[in-house]
């Protein structure tokens, strides 16, 4: 008899080992890194150095270890922040914005009091001054999400833009430092934030945050609210939950972090403000994010992977005269190759058999 | 102050012309249910690719090339770029089922990544910056219509003055309506947008509609990027002001309602304000405040629509979910 | 006669996970032939249908077409074997209008034609007797003309084999006796007609032969005029229905809850609730019953904060209470003023309960906001989701398995469990036993009596009237958002409540 069953079909699959969940990720990476390869041969460089001049770059040295940290510790913060809202299912693809909003708060802090105020009380301005703007930038969709069910993505999207061109104006403009230059003079000593082992402090307010939300998600009421409202709105609805005020806490929340990373990049990293300061951060973090499931513990990896990634490369611009745009394609590899082996994890597919099941 | 309103319509133009690509692709698109977030990564890939093959062409075949040629090859170079990309997304989003949202995204830091990637190794190759004969510039840049129609007054200027571009945009925006409102695969096309479900059920096939409508799409965006390279920046690859194109674009669909129509003239209302700072300063308004207009009036139609609740003015109901048949 | 039937299952086993929702059916349908699929919800019956249709494969049997071997891998090979299935819920485009949805996936040639679209769908509407409107929205449409665009979408691509799910569970009884005339019709026709269904009246009326479903076998097929209710029922639930539900007279009754004009409109601003007003006692179990969609569920919602009322009021009084009025409160409000409102919604996964957590984590959307400060307290909801694990033998591999991969019964156990566990004052319960087997749908049963028995106001909304007669001491009957009559449960027939679910305007409400 002639079977005629599909060559293959797709089904849910719900119970896969945790051991068989890292092999297929382990798998996705080498299959990126593979590509990667790839890459390097086209630009006429031996793949193994490349990739061995990127590792040594990133954490052969001690300076290295420290630029490294330096690129993943705003990474880190502003994937904690999203996590929050992909957890209630509220796509805030806002973090780039929200990160320079913040920034601006405590520009503005630095420009105005940097000279007049002595160092603690003004580093804690400016902080403050970061976290409000940056929870206001992330409030503004969630208001409209709750009132009129807004569309999220776009809106945080739009609003990521509007932050970057204020910036862009204040840069050229009221802030400006010699005319015409188009740039921010460098804050006061007093604005800018000491360091710890060589690195901007920022890294252990990160590090700390990491903890902060592993508990926050699993161990508490607002926590337990947004997981809740995450599956069902009509679940929380039932269990008494006031929807509107979760969605808007938790953005503000999200904001408020990423307001606090646009902080630290601006007072730390980079001593003055400009347009492009989040660099690009909020949009990595979200898949960052995304890729991690969520997980403070797994995004720091992630984050720390992708930190080695972009610094490795710019060192193998100077060491091989490969453009250092690499690393953004590897990275582009690396994310897409993740985010399709969690097809492998959630589904399985069956292959058309000879033989008829018994 | 003299104001020269022909000459600012015909800059606003011009300058919307990618923006109209970059729009109508993700309109087809998004109107197949998928949220292709990469608009920035296929422009730059477009861009570079289309810039990468004249170049390479005009090289090749030095004295003897024929400029057409080259921006034919150009089209066929950025477009095939963009299906690259759109594949990718495709691949992920629909065979192996990942989050729109975040395959988007990372295909804009993929697409930019190459899109630099090939530019930087063109200036390598060439050690300065890449340019092509100043003849096939000409091609590029002016308007492929014949003279006695440029050279009537004022409607010459304001209607037969454009590069070619312009025109091709216009002509595949009035297909792509025809196409999704007065034909059968348009109809289910949109059908897969809204409810792919009900299009399932009908005997749709969901995923090659999804797939085709995005990898097209993809490729006009793409071709978006080529044509802001070739005409606005001049047949030189200039990565900075390419960037935030394709975000442009993407606000575009919204603020067009998911009508292509819609897009002939917001593409130049939104073209106008990227280069009105320029030619109509208003006093008191900053430049760079100029330059985010069209991100507020985005948020404030995405506001409006979803105040209002016209069921014929909101997204595809189905817009950023995949479909898998067997969910429960 | 040759002997090959239009349809025929052999062999059908389709599993979803360790859920068998069908097992080894056999079961054929000859042309010119109307068949109810008859049995309990959960039964498999749309499981089995949806094979047909395309929407789910086979893991192991086949299906002949004709008598010819048939792989149906999609919709669209249904479509080419001529079958069609009307869905339960509408596949519909909402913002298409009714021709655009009827030709939707078409093969057809040529340009988007919305004339002889038009023309085609007229004369289809004038063959079986349809009234639409081709260039109306759906989204402007009433549940029956989207039933009728769904059955013209199937007939367009000219089915011979049509199947409908629960057909007539949105429909009114006019619509229902129209839809009837049109099954006749295409009977006449020699098509072959399947309807699944629950309701036995419906079978004997429309239907010529049944098919009857039971836990995901199929038990047998007889011809309707060769059997009578009785026997389908016993056939159906797999044994007489002798319903010993132990119901005790209701002693001291208080009144509880006091309804008075309340009107509701849904977000589109049809009435769902119509100046509705009643007395829920303590002590007493009010049965509500009524056609799928006639207001139970917005009348439960309103109860509990969720939905707003136009008008109207709900006083609450609590034991030795002052009254309290409960419209205009928000649900958390309406628990932080003391009072217990105990809701089993329909929907269980929707809104009950949370898919992806464990029991504990369920419990604790009762417990969650109980004790001040930010940390959430588990160690109530661990010891709550150990009591139901024990008393209610619920199978789960632990009590932190997601409940979304439980059975339907064991989820159901959770949910009851829970509220029951709250002990409310007013204990609201929709379908508490849909999907349930026997054995726990009775479980259920005896925790409401035990509810009652504690001066608990139960108000129970049910489908099945031997059930409601059974277990409540009063029924209400609803119908098109209006109350059309309360009844005393022990003298009741079910005669009488099928009229009243059925009709506004009779004599016997109170």
């Amino acid at each position: 008899m002639e079977e005629k069953t599909p060559l293959i079909r797709v089904v849910k699959n719900e119970n896969l080992s945790k051991t068989k969940i890292w092999c297929i990720r382990l798998s996705a990476f080498v299959v990126a890194i593979l590509l990667g390869c790839l890459i390097f041969v086209i630009c006429g460089a031996n793949p193994i150095a490349a990739y061995g001049e990127i590792i040594k770059g990133a954490i052969g040295k001690s300076t290295g270890i420290k630029q490294t940290i330096k690129i993943a510790t705003p990474l880190l913060g502003a994937a904690l922040a999203l996590g929050l809202c992909f957890k209630m299912k509220y796509w805030n693809c806002g973090a780039e914005g929200q990160i320079t909003m913040g920034a601006l708060g405590a520009a503005f802090f630095a420009i105005n009091f940097g000279t007049k105020l002595p160092s603690i009380p003004l580093l804690l301005l400016m902080c403050v001054g970061g976290v409000v703007c940056g929870a206001v930038w992330g409030l503004i969709p969630a208001l409209f999400k709750s009132r009129w069910n807004t569309n999220e993505t776009l809106f945080t999207l739009m609003l990521n833009y509007i932050a970057i061109g204020i910036v862009a104006w204040l840069q050229g403009g009221p802030w400006e430092g010699k005319p015409g230059s188009q740039i921010v003079p460098n804050f006061p000593k007093a604005a800018v934030l000491p360091k710890v082992m060589g690195i901007q402090c920022g890294w252990i307010l990160i590090i700390l945050l990491v903890f902060v939300m592993f508990f926050y998600m699993n161990f508490t009421k607002q926590g337990y609210e947004i997981a809740v409202l995450g599956e069902s709105e009509n679940t929380a609805r039932y269990a008494g939950m006031n929807v509107g005020k979760v969605i808007i806490r938790t953005a503000a929340i999200s904001g408020g972090i990423c307001g606090l990373v646009g902080f630290m990049v601006a007072s730390g990293v980079n001593q003055t403000i400009y347009s492009g300061i989040a660099g690009g951060v909020g949009f990595t973090a979200i898949t960052v994010a995304w890729l991690a499931q969520l997980n403070p513990f797994a995004m720091t990896v992630i984050a720390f992977l992708l930190a080695v990634l972009s610094k490795g490369s710019s060192a193998l611009q100077t060491a091989m005269g490969v453009p250092s745009s690499v690393s953004e394609i590897i990275k582009g590899i690396l994310l897409l190759c993740l985010l399709g082996c969690e097809f492998f994890i959630n589904y399985k597919m069956i292959l058309r058999s000879k033989k008829e099941a018994k | 102050m003299n104001i020269n309103i022909i000459a600012i319509i015909k800059a606003a133009i011009l300058s919307g012309a990618p923006l109209l690509y970059g729009t109508s692709g993700e309109i087809l698109t998004q109107k197949s249910g998928n949220m292709n977030l990469g608009v920035e990564g296929l422009m730059f890939m477009g861009g570079a690719f289309g810039l990468c093959g004249a170049f390479v062409y005009s090289n090749v075949a030095g004295a003897n090339a024929i400029p057409l040629v080259a921006v034919i090859i150009a089209i066929i170079c950025s477009f095939l770029a963009g299906v690259l990309g759109s594949l990718i997304f495709s691949f992920l989003t629909i065979t192996l089922k990942a989050n729109q949202n975040v395959t988007g995204l990372a295909l804009t830091i993929f697409g930019t990544g190459v899109g630099q990637f090939v530019g930087e190794l063109m200036r390598i190759g060439v050690g300065g910056n890449v340019s092509i004969p100043n003849n096939m510039k000409d091609v590029f840049a002016n308007s492929p219509l014949p003279a006695f129609l440029r050279n009537i007054p004022v409607l010459g200027e304001l209607l037969f003055s454009y590069n070619m571009f312009v025109y091709m945009g216009i002509i595949i925006v009035v297909i792509m309506w025809h196409f999704l409102n007065k034909t059968r695969k348009g109809l289910y096309l949109r059908a897969v947008g809204e409810s792919p479900a009900t299009a399932d059920a009908a005997g749709i096939n969901v995923e090659k509609y999804r797939y085709l409508a995005t990898c097209i799409g993809g490729g006009i965006s793409a071709m978006g990027g080529m044509v802001y390279i070739m005409t606005i920046s001049g047949c030189v690859w200039n990565h900075t002001a390419l960037s935030g194109e394709g975000w442009i674009a993407v606000a575009l669909v919204i603020f067009c309602f998911w009508r292509p129509l819609n897009a002939l003239w917001g593409s130049v209302l939104f073209g106008a304000l990227s280069i009105l700072y320029l030619k109509l300063p208003i006093p008191f308004l900053p430049t760079q405040i100029y330059k985010i207009v069209p991100y507020i009036a985005t948020v404030l139609v995405l506001i409006f629509v979803s105040m209002k609740e016209n069921r014929e003015d909101q997204p595809p109901a189905g817009l950023g979910v995949n479909y898998f048949r067997e969910d429960r | 006669m040759e002997n090959v039937h239009a349809v025929e299952f052999v062999g059908i086993t389709k599993r979803f996970g360790s859920v068998v929702a069908n097992n080894n059916v056999n079961l054929y349908l000859d042309k010119g032939v109307v068949m109810s699929l008859l049995g309990e919800n959960g039964s498999g019956k749309t499981t089995l249908m949806n094979m047909l249709a395309g929407i789910y494969y086979p893991d192991e049997g086949h299906l002949l077409i004709d008598g010819k071997l048939a792989s149906i891998k999609s919709p669209k090979d249904a479509f080419a074997y001529k079958i069609g299935m009307i869905h339960q819920h509408f596949k519909l485009v909402d913002v298409f209008t009714a021709a655009e949805n009827i030709v939707l996936g078409l093969d057809e040639e040529g340009k988007l034609d919305r004339k002889s679209i038009n023309k085609k769908v007229a004369e289809i509407a004038k063959k079986y007797g349809f009234d639409i409107d081709p260039n109306k929205k759906v989204y402007e449409m009433s549940v029956s003309e989207k039933q009728t665009v769904e059955i013209i979408k199937v007939l367009y691509r000219g089915a011979d084999i049509l199947i409908l799910d629960e057909p007539t569970a949105v429909l009114t009884p006019q619509e229902t006796k129209k839809l009837f005339d049109v099954i006749r019709a295409m009977r006449n026709d020699n098509k072959s007609i399947i309807i699944i269904t629950h309701k036995l009246n419906e079978v004997k009326e429309i239907s010529d032969v049944v098919a009857i479903m039971r836990k995901g076998e199929h038990i047998a097929t007889v011809r309707t005029s060769e059997v009578s209710e009785q026997q389908m029922t016993e056939m159906m639930v797999g044994r007489t229905v002798e319903l010993n539900i132990n119901r005790t007279e209701p002693k001291n009754i208080k009144p509880r809850l006091t309804l008075a004009n309340i009107t509701v409109r849904d977000s589109e601003g049809l009435k769902k609730l119509d100046d509705v007003g009643f007395v829920a006692y303590g002590g007493e179990i009010l049965g509500i019953a009524g056609i799928a969609g006639s207001g139970q569920k917005e009348l439960l919602e309103t109860i509990a904060g969720l939905r707003r009322p136009e008008s109207g009021s709900i006083i609450y009084t609590p034991d030795g209470e002052k009254p309290s009025e409960l419209v205009g409160k928000t649900p958390m409000e309406i628990k932080n003023a003391g009072v217990a409102l105990a809701f089993v919604p329909e929907d269980r996964l929707g809104m009950g309960l949370v898919g992806g957590m464990g029991m504990t984590d369920n419990m604790l959307l009762r417990y969650w906001n109980k004790k001040k400060g930010i940390v959430v307290d588990k160690s109530e909801s661990k010891q709550l989701a150990e009591n139901i694990y024990k008393e209610l033998e619920v199978v789960t591999p632990s009590i932190d398995y997601p409940v979304r991969k439980l059975s339907g019964g064991n989820v159901q156990k959770v949910l009851v469990g829970r509220e029951i566990a709250s002990s409310p004052s007013v204990l609201m319960s929709a379908y508490a036993v849909r999907g349930l087997d026997i054995n726990t749908s009775y479980t259920i049963y005896d925790l409401m009596s035990k509810q009652k028995e504690m001066g608990t106001a139960v108000i129970f909304v049910g489908e099945d009237l031997d059930v409601l007669l059974a277990l409540a001491d009063r029924i209400m009957v609803m119908c098109d958002g209006k109350i059309s009559g309360i009844v005393d449960a022990r003298t009741a027939t079910k005669e009488e409540i099928g009229r009243m679910m059925t009709s506004l305007d009779n004599e016997g409400g109170r």
